[in-house]
């Protein structure tokens, strides 16, 4: 099926004038028309521009204009980030009709890279989550059995790709909102090093933890999506001044040789069995291609949630304060519910109030919690003190490793609404994904099995800064010796029971 | 750790019943109870890290970039008069 | 009522006069239309990213100069969160924990003798918006934001509380004002809000040391005149306080400029947990050794210098540098003139007297006479002591030039001002004076020694003013003895 055709293949065909932009734009199209009712993968589409846009790629192909590495090949952009032109939501009511006035850059260079954009992809509401249930609008069902989350919080980026919705998608990752939703979903998902990638117009959830990246069904289109984005961003003052390399040309290159370090603390127990199977598989199937297994430790992994609850939420809170109700968003219509109040404090009490959802609340609390006075020292400059500690874990551990495997989530796609009480289990989940972020470094999710009851595994390759080059090069290898990204989620299109 | 969430919901602008507020110092009683394993953490000597990255004086020129018109500018304002964003009437007495 | 010292801090904001806003590219002009110098950054929408103006920095390191400060080798911007409709992140980017410098300090000149105010620190950080209220828009029971302001560059500027008097404070905001304008890093505009000024005031017993208890905040004091008014008013209030054995409150008052009194804000809000935290969008900022030097280089000679140099090469008195060098202008101008042959001591009592007075008259600066002026001034002076004309005469003279440009030597001509010089044309005025006057003549004999005073005047009389009035008094004198 098109729709589920490779990024790289699709162009080649394209160059060859055995398809148009048009026809796959199409395909897609057609393929979210027969799913989206049962995935609900998107919080907005716009089909008539990409249709637009797959068509001036036909005429600027038939003019013999030179195209971008990826024109015409239809991508999902997560609601997070800044796009003209239609709303920017962050899955939540107080952006529910927010046009921002200016794209991203990232997304700027998707329009200029001549890539149909299919539409916005549900999220968490302002990321924050790892299942998807926290989008205002409605949840995002998890193509491999659709009473499951997808992960989160690039929930719907991540099951637009599985469910053949969209060729290519674009995610975002605070703590792991890449690489879960691709490991629960079944396809690949990449978090760069923290500067690789713009942030500029990507709605700010923490500041010093947040990048885009790509999400994919092959690590080849992964490869070509990531230098697609990244690059320097003069309106980014943390984005990196560094060249990008050729990310795809250094794929095949061999991994024999290259040393792979296997964290104790990421194998204790609470790992789903068949999680663990899949993952010990395959750093096994690694090491047969050649690479040498290193046992290493990373002492201080079990702060690594504490860590990040302190430190994302206080960013978080502060990111948070400017929806208001005064400038853009969501206002709140009632007077003063808060009596005692001035009203324009009770404006803001209230539309902050009615505008966020209870995950938003609460980590918003936190994070004020942890920044107020008197407990500044105690909770945030200490949690900034064990972030340095869990960095300098991974700097001695790159002394003797060129990537950390391990996993991506202790368990497979939890049943929808089964962790939505207990937030605090929810946030421990976030385990194996969230010292990478605190870290700065880069990381992808490569699908590597099946559980028993068919759901996906991912086996997590994590790199030092600037280390993407030998994670592609790693789970390309792996990736290519094996099935797993061959597989496909059956999934009922619309009229079937 | 008895968390005095009405102070933090004013803090953080956000309106909430006497229910929600119990409801939210259950959750967040129990979530610091846990990140408070931190305090066991000997960070003797050990500096912050508030940036990911090592850069330093990442600066622009002086020079003008197109603003927006004020139609742009005021096209997502729930409320506006006369180019500006208008809000209810802010007192500041004594 | 016993007598109590206040204890006076005051923090300066100054709005950067640079083209574009601290962390977008916005203009920073003043007057435009509302809502019309913005742009997704200073609005602070979703996504929005800050980058620094580079010329930020260089103006604060030439302020931090001016200011005796040192300048941190390391700082960083911290996030000041507060909500506010004029401030559209509501949250601050300013510094906290690292400011820019610290440590300064800046001489007050005064009648009484010199007076030093440390400055505690010094630090970026962007303005605020505007919000306009419903007496000037009309529209009742709202209030209205214009974001212009919003992201404009300021440096704050925190003096310690050694400020003690109001003429102290008086001469510390003007000395200020003049520094900031004279290293050109502002306008200091202060009716288009360049200028703020924050004041903190206690008062303690006379004799007193220790810093007091208590300590209350008065904000948005727009102009020297208010912030002095405001000031008293809060004295005198403490003071009357503490002889009745109350100790007032550590707050924030408001000063109305109408009742003339200062008031409490009802606003209760508890006392401002700001929850500074760092920056996580700006990176540090490193300055070096060597970027202070190119600045310094750069900057005209500061004032103090300047005074120290006064003082050292013309042996002026440490009153009359003060003055000299509160204008640029000014003190070029006195140098231009001692450099064409002028004295020192005169040319400054001119510069101070005669042509400050013009000045004032005429509401305008130093820096607008035209580039004659010193050597003008060094002409009249030297009439003045070859005995040409006398100093009356000469203040004339130096006027019609001001005024209409005339050359000194041609109104000298003209108006017939040369001083009736030789003796001998004296004396046989002072005798016909003499011969005229026969009652005040008497009365001086008699004894009535001011009597003379009435001659002087009658032999300037028939001068017309240009005879030198000592020179007249010593020939009546000999002639009358």
């Amino acid at each position: 099926m098109l729709c589920y055709a490779n990024a790289h293949e699709l162009v080649r065909r394209m160059q060859a004038g055995e398809l148009s932009a048009q026809e796959i734009t199409r395909a897609v199209l057609e393929r979210i028309d027969e799913v989206e009712g049962t995935v609900g993968a998107y919080v907005n589409l716009c089909p008539e521009r990409a249709l637009e846009t797959a068509g001036a790629v036909d005429d600027a192909r038939a003019r013999g204009t030179d195209l971008p590495p990826l024109a015409g090949v239809p991508i999902a952009v997560k609601d997070v980030i800044c796009m003209q032109g239609m709303p920017t939501t962050c899955s939540s009511r107080i952006l529910e009709n927010f046009r921002p006035p200016y794209d991203a850059t990232v997304a700027r260079r998707v329009i200029d890279g001549r890539m149909p954009v299919l539409g916005k992809a549900n999220m968490d509401e302002f990321a924050m989550g790892s299942s998807t249930e926290n989008s205002a609008f409605h949840i995002t069902r998890n193509p491999w059995d659709t009473e499951r989350i997808p992960g989160g919080s690039s929930g719907g980026s991540a099951a637009a790709v599985a469910a053949g919705e969209a060729i290519l998608a674009l995610g975002s990752d605070t703590g792991g909102s890449i690489r879960q939703p691709a490991c629960l979903c079944g396809v690949v998902g990449l978090k760069p090093t923290y500067g690789r990638v713009s942030r500029y117009g990507l709605v700010a959830f923490a500041s010093s933890l947040d990048q885009i990246g790509p999400i994919t069904r092959s690590v080849r289109d992964c490869a070509l999506l990531l230098g697609a984005i990244s690059g320097h961003d003069p309106l980014d003052s943390t984005s990196l001044d560094e060249p990008v390399p050729d990310y795809a040309a250094s794929l095949e290159r061999p991994v024999s040789g290259m040393r792979i370090g296997v964290p104790a603390e990421y194998f204790t127990e609470g790992i789903d069995g068949d999680v663990r199977e899949s993952v010990e598989a395959a750093i096994d199937q690694l090491v047969s291609l050649g690479a040498k297994r290193v046992d290493i430790s990373l002492p201080h992994t079990k702060y690594a949630v504490a860590t990040y609850y302190i430190v994302a939420t206080a960013e978080a809170s502060s990111n948070l304060a400017r929806y208001d109700g005064v400038h853009y968003g969501y206002r709140s219509k009632s007077a003063d519910q808060a009596s005692d109040a001035s009203a324009i404090i009770a404006l803001y009490e209230n539309t902050r109030a009615e505008g966020f959802g209870d995950e938003v609340k609460r980590r918003i609390m936190l994070g004020t919690y942890a920044l107020s006075a008197g407990y500044y020292d105690a909770y945030y400059l200490r949690a900034l003190r064990v972030r340095t500690l869990l960095r300098r874990d991974f700097d001695a551990a790159f002394e003797k490793v060129d990537c950390v495997a391990c996993p991506v989530s202790p368990t497979p796609a939890f049943r929808i609404g089964e962790k939505m009480d207990d937030p605090l289990s929810m946030y421990l989940s976030d385990i194996y994904t969230i010292s990478a972020n605190l870290a700065g470094i880069p990381g992808i999710s490569v699908p590597c099995g099946l559980t028993s009851q068919g759901l996906p595994v991912g086996l997590q390759l994590l790199g030092s800064p600037l280390g993407e080059e030998a994670l592609l090069r790693l789970a390309y290898a792996f990736e290519q010796s094996t099935e797993h990204h061959t597989v496909r989620p059956e999934l009922a299109g619309k009229g079937a029971a | 750790m008895r968390i005095d969430v009405a102070h933090i919901a004013r803090l953080s602008r956000i309106a909430m019943s006497e229910e929600e507020r119990a409801h939210f110092e259950e959750q967040l009683a129990r979530i610091v109870d846990y990140v408070d394993q931190l305090q066991e953490v000997d960070v003797t000597d050990v500096p912050p890290t508030a940036h990911a990255i090592t850069r330093h004086n990442v600066f622009r020129a002086d020079e003008p970039r197109a603003s927006l018109t004020n139609e742009q500018a005021l096209a997502n304002a729930p409320d506006e008069a006369r180019g500006y964003f208008k809000v209810p009437a802010i007192i500041e007495e004594a | 009522m016993a007598a109590y010292e206040p204890v006076i801090g005051l923090e300066i904001h100054v709005e950067l006069t640079t083209n574009t806003k601290v962390f977008c590219g916005c203009s920073t002009a003043f007057g435009a239309e509302p809502n019309t110098q913005v742009c997704p950054v200073c609005i602070g929408m979703p996504g929005v990213l800050p980058v620094i103006n580079e010329r930020v920095v260089e103006y604060a390191i030439r302020a931090a100069l001016a200011l005796n400060c040192r300048v941190a080798p390391q700082s960083s911007m911290d996030r000041k969160n507060y909500y506010y409709p004029d401030l559209p992140k509501n949250y601050q980017i300013s510094q906290n924990y690292e400011c820019f410098a610290t440590d300064g300090w800046v001489d007050l000149s005064l009648p009484g003798g010199e007076h030093r105010v440390g400055i505690g620190n010094l630090h970026i950080e962007e303005d605020a918006g505007k919000n306009v209220h419903a007496e000037d828009t009309g529209l009742l029971g709202f209030s209205c934001v214009d974001l212009n302001r919003a992201g404009v560059p300021l440096l704050e500027i925190v003096s310690e509380p050694d400020i003690h008097t109001l003429e102290q404070l008086d001469a510390y905001m003007e000395l200020m004002r003049g520094i900031l304008v004279y290293i050109g890093v502002s306008d200091c505009r202060m009716e288009e809000g360049r200028l703020r000024f924050e004041a903190n005031v206690s008062v303690r017993e006379e004799g007193d040391a220790s810093l007091p208890p208590f300590r209350v905040e008065m904000k948005n004091l727009n102009s020297v005149k208010i912030c002095h008014q405001a000031v008293e008013f809060e004295i005198e209030r403490q003071s009357e306080a503490l002889e009745r054995g109350e100790t007032p409150s550590s707050e924030t008052r408001l000063w109305d400029p109408k009742r003339r009194i200062t008031q409490t804000m009802r606003s209760k809000e508890e006392a401002k947990d700001y929850r500074y935290f760092p920056e996580p969008d700006l990176v540090p900022l490193v300055i070096e050794q060597a970027w202070v030097e190119r600045v310094r280089a750069g900057l005209p000679e500061l004032p103090h210098h300047k005074r120290e140099r006064l003082v050292a090469e013309y042996g002026l008195p440490e009153y009359d540098a003060a003055v000299l060098t509160t204008d640029g202008a000014v003190a070029d101008l006195f140098e231009g003139a001692v450099a064409a042959g002028a004295p020192a001591k005169e040319a400054s009592n001119w510069v101070m007297g005669e042509l400050f007075l013009l000045l004032k008259e005429d509401e305008r600066d130093a820096s607008s006479l035209p580039p004659e002026t010193p050597g003008v001034l060094s002409e009249v002076i030297g009439y003045v002591s070859s005995g040409r004309i006398n100093r009356n005469a000469a203040k004339t003279v130096f006027e019609e030039w001001y005024r209409i440009g005339v050359a000194p030597d041609a109104i000298i001509k003209e108006r017939g001002l040369e001083v009736v010089g030789g003796g001998a044309e004296l004396e046989g005025i002072a005798r016909g004076v003499i011969e005229a006057n026969e009652k005040p003549v008497a009365d001086f004999r008699a004894g009535k020694k001011q009597a003379i005073g009435f001659l002087v005047g009658q032999v300037m009389k028939e001068t017309r003013g240009s005879a030198d009035a000592n020179a007249a008094r010593e020939a009546l004198l000999k002639l009358l003895s």
